[in-house]
């Protein structure tokens, strides 16, 4: 017998990560973390092939995060799923399976917002409280603050995302994959010893920042004969700077004193060395998500599960419908006060 | 006020990116806009960047205040200093004094505002921060202050979202009114601009307002990538 407590049940299948987990209201909160990574021969995402990998591992992965927390589907108080924002066949795996379970089981269906989810899981393991969120992954760069119960985007990028152009730019480079070696990216590695070159161009459009035409201009420097660390290093540093400069915007903007880095690219200590800098000046602290957990995960979507499951955000499962863009603002957050 | 700008400096605001002090220049009370080192960049990006967007603040008000805006004058630059000093503009700010004016007097200040904005759109320019908190209103009349995010542009983008700001920013302050205040501020823009250049930034402000943050739009212009 397992004592009082809300017990969720979450799927996460937005992108390349099939994970499924338990969460509870009580402590320790993460009964289970089961994932199966879809890793393609070559190239990026295929998102069909990743939906096949998906639907082939799916009872495997939901039965072992059952028994590693205990727990049969009887004993679900709720049943969660990332609806939105992904890639639309690889959704549909995850949603399909829970609204199968909550219809099945009849138990609650929780509706999750991934975006929302990366922010709940690093509020939860971080301990912060009202934070400035700067979500940064392969597809996201994200600032974005609680405001009316809504996380409300203050910056973005115009183009690509940070994580995305890092690649992009290692690769082409000839640096990369793989793109991550021993905690560190490959512009992080190849930055060392670097100079600065001038005449990058640094853009910050207001609240924005813009990545495509710096990406243009590195490349073409490489081309003509710049030192590959020197590249590297200039590259980092405007990309990286610029980031912090919108976050500091925001810290500005809201008053708020804390920062929490979320996503996969939250993980770079140089990226996050610059924004202990940027806060300590501010009287701000920051927050970074465990590596483990700031990478998609099934424990994020059953954890804010819990959190819906509380304030009675249920959806029935044929009005359960998956949304490839779903923003993170268009998500009402009635656990803030 | 220009009794108590003299002697010791006083620093006015101190934003995320610059100190706005009050002090004398040449005996003249003005305002020393600084851009602050930011100790997270490499030194010598941050001087680069603090240097290239003095000079492009400079230049815009310069060009601003040519094409009929009523802009504090530019006295000093000093880019590798990132400084800006400029003319003190004596008056309270349009955000403050706003609740108290009456419907035809804070009309009158939207409509000449509306013109100074639509001579710098013709001339090229855009605000990027039009805001009740940047207007100052003068016994001269009132005065656009507050460049640090303008640029030259002719992208109709550039245009409508400095008319929704102005929106918003009547919204947030003034919500009974807001509507016919913008109203105003579109009566004197057209009076410049004409009123198809004044359609066509309706148009751009109802499809921002209707995208939200507008990152659907973004993305599809960027090429539909999906995140």
């Amino acid at each position: 017998m397992r004592g009082p407590g809300t017990l969720v049940l979450g799927i996460e299948s937005t992108a390349h990560t099939f994970g499924v987990a338990v969460a509870s209201d009580k402590e320790p909160h993460i009964l289970s973390d089961e994932r199966h990574k879809y890793v393609p021969e070559k190239g990026g995402i295929h998102p069909l092939e990743a939906s096949l990998s998906f639907m082939k591992h799916a009872p495997t992965v939901i039965r072992k995060a059952l028994e590693e927390a205990g727990v049969t589907p009887r004993e679900l108080d709720g049943v969660a799923a990332a609806f939105g924002p992904g890639l639309g066949p690889c959704l549909r795996v995850g949603a399909t399976a829970a609204r199968a379970l909550a219809a099945y089981y009849h138990k609650p269906l929780l509706r999750v917002n991934h975006a929302v989810a990366h922010v709940e899981i690093g509020r939860l393991l971080t301990g912060a409280r009202d934070p400035v969120i700067v979500y940064l992954s392969g597809g996201n760069t994200l600032i974005a603050a609680q405001v009316g119960r809504r996380y409300r985007v203050f910056g973005e990028t115009l183009d690509v995302a940070l994580g995305n152009f890092m690649d992009h730019f290692t690769r082409e480079a000839g640096l990369a994959p793989p793109y991550v070696v021993g905690g560190l990216h490959q512009l992080d590695r190849c930055a060392e010893g670097g100079k600065l070159i001038p005449g990058f161009p640094y853009i910050v459009k207001g609240q924005d920042v813009s990545f495509s035409g710096l990406l243009t201009h590195a490349l073409r420097a490489l081309k003509a004969g710049h030192r590959l660390e020197d590249v590297c290093y200039t590259v980092r540093e405007i990309a990286y700077s610029a980031i912090i400069e919108i976050t500091e915007r925001a810290l500005a903007h809201t008053g708020k004193n804390e920062v929490l880095l979320v996503g996969g690219v939250a993980a770079s200590p140089v990226l996050r060395k610059k924004f202990e800098v940027m806060a300590a000046e501010r009287g701000a602290t920051v927050k970074v998500v465990p590596p483990k957990y700031a990478v998609d995960n099934g424990a994020m979507i059953a954890w804010t599960g819990v959190l819906m499951l509380r304030h009675g955000m249920i959806t029935p499962p044929e009005k359960a419908y998956v949304r490839q863009r779903w923003r993170i603002d268009e998500f009402e957050l009635p656990w803030f006060t | 006020m220009s009794s108590s700008s003299r002697g010791s400096p006083k620093v006015v605001a101190l934003g995320a990116e610059a100190a706005i002090v009050r002090y004398e220049f040449l005996g003249m009370p003005s305002i020393f806009k600084v851009r602050l080192p930011k100790p997270y960049r490499d030194p010598e990006l941050d001087r680069e960047v603090r240097s290239r967007r003095t000079l492009q603040e400079a230049r815009v008000m310069r060009a601003a205040r040519e094409a009929g805006a009523r802009v504090p004058r530019v006295l000093l630059v000093l880019p590798r200093r990132a400084l800006i000093v400029m003319e003190y503009v004596s008056g309270e700010r349009f955000k403050e004094a706003e609740p108290r004016m009456g419907d035809k007097e804070a009309c009158e200040v939207m409509m000449v505002i509306g013109e100074y904005v639509a001579r710098m759109h013709l001339a090229g320019i855009v605000h990027g921060d039009l805001t009740t908190s940047n207007i100052i209103l003068a016994d001269e009349g009132p005065y656009l202050v507050d460049f640090g995010l303008a640029k030259f542009s002719n992208d109709p983008e550039d245009r409508g979202v400095d008319a929704h700001l102005m929106l918003r920013a009547l919204e947030s302050t003034h919500y009974a009114r807001a509507s016919k205040l913008f109203e105003c501020f579109m009566s004197g823009y057209s009076s410049v601009a004409g009123e198809e250049r004044a359609r066509e930034v309706m148009d751009k402000v109802r499809e921002i307002r209707m995208r939200g943050r507008y990152i659907e739009e973004r993305r599809r212009k960027a090429g539909g990538r999906h995140e």
